[in-house]
């Protein structure tokens, strides 16, 4: 039913059910708010939203008010904005006036909204006492001192990612967002997916910055720094220099990057086809075990690129580690290669090269200190910049980003294809399998529009597509007929229930493709502030228009994948990739 | 579920079961969270994280969310108690009569501060505000038995005799 309200004395018309806050946008008037965000949370608990409504006592916050038949609202009467002001006035009055030595200066939401609204006095005296700044973690620092208790982070934590890792505690003035039942958030059950640091307004939650770590390794003579850069990255990096989101801008940021002083600028996409060739042939293996041999073996596989789904079920689902691709995620592959093979190649000490990851991830920053991640025989990646960092480092190195000339990545671990690209969103590690898995059986192209897999593209939360093998290779006679069904998974409230339904013996899957958060990796914790749906669609249709503009787009095309097999790595799952790509997993105890 | 005690001896595996079978007819997630909690502490004499972990686990919930409602409810606590809870009443008339100097002498004598309990849990300190029985103030109450006119000199004669 739609309701007739006046907002500002315009005639609105919306749903019944709209709120206030959603029905204001309908009428183009931009109502702030401070802890809501769409379909994540609204608490209605910062009071930033209130609007004066006729016949209401007192000012009601917009967020979660819905409209009723004849409403008027005020949105910028003069006991609107003063009820707005003072409540943005009592939050600053809680938090530390430091602005400038804070990561967040110039993009933080409680910043902004001051200035918007024009205030430059707080009459109220700051009175918090400090609490130590919780930096126990690889992925990000807490400093509680800055929170304004907004609970964005607990809404992402507890229901978007079922983690529940992060909860208010205590009451009043003492309320604090707590992890766990501990001090520190190395203590409590966290996934580092960061989530949480890609959710919070102000400076209260952020990544650990690794950038003075990668200055001091490029100022290094001895150091030669190479760079690897996740798929996800260049389809948002730009927002970091005010473009729209959904601008790939490879060309750029591979010559940001070489301006930067990095030696070679390679591309985790190498390794992502690399994994596309290795996860295909460990899932036709398995396959093969339990189709021909009748033999034991865990089914469905479950993808293995993303860190924080790693961490989720070493935490939650021990028993089903097993299903678990052995395969290591495209960036620790990257490393173990770099230290081996292309030192080899360019006969270069390994002890001297500096691997550098660009990632939109916190938890790639802790699967870089996993103690397995050493087959090299060094730390395979030395340090992880997010997106953000890595946009840091190029403002802070005064390179004029948007004069930036096109260039492209080096050779041979920057070679990708297509399939590559689309690892970084949801539905696009299954997409690259199927493209390469079909033709190894086949012989034939996977027989789909543009090689995408529709039924599996998209930001629903649960996806599954079925694909009957016909007419196969003798190789893979076997599959003749078999029917493969797959699923896709993104934002770990949704692997939960593929999870419990792969537990309880249900789905039928073959194979599962899981990443951490919700849009897969373009929407990860280190991506750009705000990620919204619709930030979501529109990098994802960057990814897509970058995977269709190229020539090779199956990952067994790769001719630097053909030629790392030739030189080096011998065969799919052979000796030497069990050794420097392939890993085990452990069931970690949930504190 | 493995009825692992972490509480040094100071409670049995018997309490765990106990609280099992109250769990036993809870529904899983927070909806009885509050009652569990309560049945807990009337076992254990308080909710130690190891407990709150413990009923997390029972009722598939984050521990975060237990130990954010342990710590938000002023009736629950994390600190073991005494065998005997000494109340000094701070209401006005026995706030007027020194009572602040009974609370000092108690804090010196058990040598905790005012919540405490001591190391041999034979006590812990709280206030109240008037116990009603302002023509006695000051006024202290040790479990149920109400000691008027205290001076700091008779607290040690007091205190001796709960064991």
């Amino acid at each position: 039913m739609a309701i007739k309200l006046k907002i500002d004395r315009q005639d609105v018309e919306v749903p019944e059910g709209t709120t206030v806050l959603d029905a204001a946008a309908e009428a183009g008037v931009h109502i702030p708010t401070l802890c809501h965000v769409p379909k994540v949370t609204s608490p209605g608990s910062c009071r930033v939203c209130l609007v004066e409504i006729e016949g209401a006592r007192t000012l009601q916050p917009a967020c979660v008010t819905p409209v009723t038949e004849g409403m008027i609202v005020r949105t910028h009467s003069k006991r609107a904005r003063q009820g707005r002001q003072m409540s943005v006035e009592l939050l600053l009055a809680n938090h530390p006036w430091d602005c400038n030595a804070c990561v967040r200066n110039g993009q933080c939401e409680l910043q902004t909204l001051a200035q918007t609204m024009g205030i430059t006095d707080v009459r109220f005296p700051y009175t918090r006492e400090e609490v130590p700044v919780d930096t126990s973690t690889a992925a990000v620092v807490r400093d509680m001192n800055k929170c304004i208790l907004c609970r964005r982070c607990v809404a992402v934590c507890q229901d978007v990612q079922g983690v529940g890792s992060l909860a208010p505690r205590a009451r009043g003035f003492d309320t604090v967002i707590g992890a766990g039942a501990g001090e520190n958030l190395c203590d409590a059950v966290c996934v580092q997916c960061g989530q949480c640091a890609a959710i919070c307004p102000v400076g209260a939650i952020y990544e650990q910055d690794a950038i003075e770590d990668v200055w001091r390794a490029l100022d290094d003579p001895e150091k030669h720094v190479v760079v690897q850069t996740a798929p996800a990255i260049r389809a948002a990096l730009g927002e970091c220099f005010g473009l729209e989101p959904g601008t790939c801008v490879t060309g750029k940021m591979v010559a940001a990057l070489r301006r930067l002083g990095f030696a070679k600028v390679f591309d985790t996409n190498f390794t992502a086809d690399l994994t596309i060739i290795e996860e295909g042939h460990e899932l036709l293996t398995r396959l093969k075990t339990a189709l021909v041999d009748k033999g034991e073996v865990s089914l469905p596989m479950f993808t293995s690129c993303s860190p924080g789904w790693i961490n989720f079920m070493e935490y939650f689902y021990p028993g089903l580690l097993p299903n678990l691709s052995s395969c290591k995620s495209p960036q620790q592959m990257f490393g173990a290669l770099a230290k081996t093979y292309y030192a080899e190649k360019e006969g270069i000490d390994p002890k001297n090269i500096v691997v550098v990851s660009v990632m939109p991830c916190t938890a790639k920053k802790f699967e870089a200190d996993r103690e397995e991640m050493v087959d090299s025989g060094f730390k395979d990646v030395d340090y992880v910049l997010t997106t953000r960092e890595l946009g840091r480092m190029i403002q802070e190195a005064g390179i004029d980003f948007m004069k930036l000339p096109d260039e492209e990545q080096d050779s041979p671990m920057g070679m990708s294809t297509g399939a590559a690209d689309i690892f970084a969103n949801t539905g696009g590690v299954m997409e690259a399998a199927l493209r390469t898995v079909y033709e190894v059986v086949t012989g034939r192209e996977l027989p789909m529009e543009k090689l995408h897999v529709a039924p599996i593209q998209g930001l629903d939360g649960l996806k599954e597509v079925a694909l009957t093998f016909e007419k196969c290779q003798p190789d893979w006679s076997f599959l003749e007929g078999v029917t493969a069904k797959v699923a896709v998974a993104h934002g770990l409230s949704n692997a939960r229930k593929v999870c419990d339904m792969v537990a309880d013996g249900e789905g039928g899957y073959h194979f599962v493709e899981v990443m951490c958060c919700p849009g897969g990796c373009i929407g990860g914790g280190g991506q750009p502030r705000m990620t919204t749906d619709e930030v979501r669609q529109s990098r994802i249709k960057a990814i897509y228009t970058e995977d269709e503009g190229r020539t090779m787009r199956k990952s067994h095309e790769n001719p630097a994948v053909t030629q790392i097999y030739a030189e080096f790595l011998g065969e799919p799952l052979g000796h030497k990739s069990h050794e420097l790509l392939h890993t085990h997993y452990h069931a970690k105890e949930p504190v | 579920m493995a009825n692992t005690c972490k509480c040094e001896g100071n409670c049995s595996s018997v309490v765990y079961q106990e609280l099992d079978a109250f769990m036993a007819d809870c529904p899983k997630g927070r909806d009885k969270l509050i009652p569990v909690l309560q049945k807990a502490q009337e076992l254990f004499g308080y909710l130690p994280v190891e407990v709150q972990e413990y009923v997390a686990k029972a009722l598939e919930l984050p521990v975060s969310e237990v130990y954010g409602v342990v710590t938000f409810y002023h009736y629950f606590t994390m600190e073991p108690r005494g065998r005997h809870t000494i109340n000094v009443c701070l209401g006005t008339a026995c706030y007027v009569r020194g009572a602040k100097k009974i609370v000092d002498a108690l804090s010196e004598n058990l040598n905790i501060k005012m919540g405490g309990t001591t190391e041999d849990r034979r006590f812990s300190l709280t206030t109240q505000r008037c116990f009603g029985a302002c023509g006695l103030a000051p006024v202290i109450m040790i479990n149920d038995d109400v000691h008027g006119r205290v001076t700091p000199k008779k607290i040690a004669g007091i205190l001796a005799q709960y064991e």
